[in-house]
């Protein structure tokens, strides 16, 4: 009898909510079916063009080529470890033998490049070949059109990034033939997820730049632009900047902090260093900081490896950063795009 | 609610450079309305202004009963707009566009498909329709254009200079294909263009475009009745040649333009070997056929001049030419 009248009760509960939804849904206007309907025309149309392809190929064989130069002299890897938390898995994405970078210095390198090709002509394309006009036609929100290139773009880079993580553990299940311990699955992950938050910031910035060029070529070239800028010039200004201002060999220790701390902080608005910054800690576990230490602050360490919490705290302003510059650019595309009027051609 | 789209002095700025300047207009259920003026007179905009892509600085409209500046999208839910120079996406068939179209516009996949293939059927692209766009010709692509704004169902459908680049025969059939659908399925249409003949041919009424405003709007008829009724009466016609010494009735043809002159309301005759040109006061067409051929002159053909949209066009583009 009782649960009888409490089931009646979780019914007419359920069926308001489900009644609140449909209302919500109807009174916004429009549904969700249109979006996943264009995001679905995006990857269809990403992945049959050949930039895709050509890029999806550089990928490829960069992931060979690391994983072979961080797999032709691993036994001296496994010899020279000691211990427990050797971190075999993690080796596989940071070791080299030298004759080519490894696999988290080459997305570094190259995740720009993916994330600028795969959105520099987003809107000015769809401007160009006339089809946005008619698309505004349609009873979509204006916001759809961005949301979508950039969601289409997410999700490939998503299925990119993890497929190529997953090949290179699979490779290294056969190679080393032990398991990855869950740390270390867990690191990857997060290295993943991370790889594809600072692709998908060139992403959103070439999408940006597209909103802003009407030619497409003047946005790819802004987008390099950018990621040329941060690569060599800005790294240059800062050494200008920094001999200048460094202290004597005999200042206080107190002068020598501040000035780490300013060369520190002064290359934390790169995205490439935070990139770089992120990965080194999530996949070596036996960085304890990433700024200056004073001697107090290092007193009393034991030297080894961190936890997997531990890591992540210590890259966290790193990677709150990066997700703000990701969020910026964006935030400056939808407010260019939503503001312009929209003509034909 | 008789007109479906109302609009009442409404005004686009582009900082200084006023657009569209208190515009107003309604159109009816199932109308042909033109909107005519030359390049940059503010058509496209009033055009964006109505689909609600962009928003006015003053005024007030409704479309179907909608206002298109705070409801924009159920406004393209019953609109149909084929914006200046349409773009496909080239490396899909037409199929392929007319169904992404149409899922938009939130009908099924297998009812967007029955759909699009009844329409390319409708406008004759059913042989090509699994062509790529981009191997189409600029008639079949505007014909395309024309699927792809029916798709939705519309109950208005807006076209910005819809017969730019179509070869004559083609813009007479695609503007044909228009007028069927309005008087059919009572859609009303409403296109901007340039080119005179062609709003002459198809449109109920004409809105006369210039410089951001509306000069005078209403049919041909009316538009030239209202525009010329200032001016005199011109007739022209011809007679059975006659030498100038040779007479009829008695008369030559010096003593006819004589005739002629005495007549009521006529100002002015010139007579030019068997042609005469008749100035009047008011239309007397009929006076003049009668009178010549009860003096016994064989009439060869008679016209009384009307004032078409070319003449119209023309006043109206030198009135407002800057001074």
């Amino acid at each position: 009898m009782k649960t009888g009248h409490l089931q009646l009760q979780t019914y007419f509960n359920l069926s308001r909510i489900k009644g609140f939804f449909k209302r919500d849904r109807r009174n916004s206007g429009y549904d969700s079916r249109p979006f996943l309907i264009m995001v679905q025309k995006e990857i269809t149309d990403s992945v049959r063009s050949w930039r895709f392809i050509i890029l999806l190929i550089i990928i490829f064989l960069t992931c060979l080529g690391s994983l072979y130069s961080s797999l032709s002299n691993f036994s001296e890897v496994i010899k020279n470890s000691t211990g427990e938390n050797s971190f075999f898995f993690l080796k596989l994405f940071t070791h080299s033998d030298g004759t080519l970078p490894p696999f988290f210095v080459f997305v570094g390198f190259l995740g720009p490049l993916l994330g600028i090709s795969l959105g520099f002509d987003a809107i000015n394309s769809e401007q160009n070949r006339g089809t946005l006009s008619r698309l505004m036609a349609q009873p979509i929100p204006r916001d759809f059109v961005l949301n979508a290139k950039f969601v289409a773009g997410l999700i490939l880079l998503a299925i990119m990034f993890f497929t190529l993580a997953f090949l290179i553990i699979g490779a290294g299940l056969i190679a080393l033939g032990i398991p990855p311990t869950a740390e270390e699955f867990l690191r990857i992950v997060s290295f993943t997820v991370l790889s594809i938050v600072y692709v998908s910031f060139w992403l959103n910035l070439s999408i940006f730049f597209s909103v802003k060029f009407k030619q497409a070529a003047t946005s790819a070239l802004s987008g390099i632009a950018v990621w040329l800028f941060f690569t060599v010039f800005y790294p240059l200004l800062i050494n200008i900047i920094l001999k200048g201002l460094r202290p004597s060999q005999y200042a206080l220790p107190r002068t020598v902090y501040i000035f780490e701390k300013l060369k520190f902080g002064l290359v934390q608005i790169i995205p490439n260093e935070l990139f770089s910054e992120i990965t080194s800690v999530l996949l070596m576990p036996n960085i304890r900081s990433l700024g200056p230490l004073t001697t107090g602050q290092v007193a009393g360490a034991i030297p080894g490896a961190l936890p997997f919490g531990q890591s992540l705290l210590i890259v966290w302003p790193q990677l709150t950063g990066l997700i703000a510059l990701t969020m910026l650019c964006f935030i400056f595309s939808y407010i260019l795009f939503m503001r312009r009027e929209i003509r034909s051609r | 609610m008789d007109n479906i789209i109302e609009v009442s002095g409404i005004t686009k700025r582009y900082g200084d450079f006023v657009a569209v300047d208190s515009l107003s207009f309604s159109i009816g259920k199932g109308e042909v309305f033109g909107l005519l003026g030359p390049n940059g007179a503010g058509k496209s905009t009033t055009i964006l202004v109505l689909m609600g892509l962009t928003e006015p600085n003053s005024g007030k409209l409704s479309v179907c009963g909608i206002d298109p500046i705070r409801n924009p999208i159920q406004v393209k839910k019953k609109v149909g707009y084929l914006p200046e120079d349409v773009g496909f996406y080239e490396d899909y068939s037409g199929l392929e566009n007319l169904v992404f179209t149409a899922r938009l516009n939130g009908i099924t996949k297998s009812d967007a498909r029955i759909k699009a293939l009844q329409l390319m059927d409708k406008v004759g692209l059913s042989e090509e329709k699994n062509k790529k766009v981009g191997k189409y010709s600029r008639g079949m692509r505007q014909r395309l254009g024309l699927a792809d704004v029916l798709i939705k169902n519309p109950e208005v459908i807006i076209l910005d200079e819809p017969t730019i680049g179509i070869d004559p025969s083609g813009v007479k059939e695609f503007l044909e294909q228009i007028v069927e659908l309005s008087r059919k399925e009572r859609i009303t249409v409403l296109f901007s263009s340039h080119l005179l003949h062609q709003v002459q041919q198809v449109c109920d009424r004409v809105g006369i475009f210039v410089k951001g405003r509306l000069l005078a709007e209403g049919n041909i008829e009316n538009l030239s009745k209202h525009l010329f009724s200032d001016r005199n009466c011109l007739i022209e016609g011809e007679i059975e040649s006659i030498s100038s010494e040779s007479k009829v009735n008695n008369r030559t043809a010096d003593d006819l333009q004589q005739e002629l002159q005495r007549m009521e309301g006529v100002i002015k005759v010139t007579i030019k070997d068997s042609y005469f040109f008749i100035e009047a006061v008011t239309d007397i067409t009929a006076n003049v056929s009668r009178y010549i051929i009860s003096l016994g002159f064989g009439l060869t053909y008679l016209k009384k001049k009307v004032f078409g949209l070319d003449e119209i066009y023309h006043r109206y583009f030198q009135d407002s030419a800057p001074v």
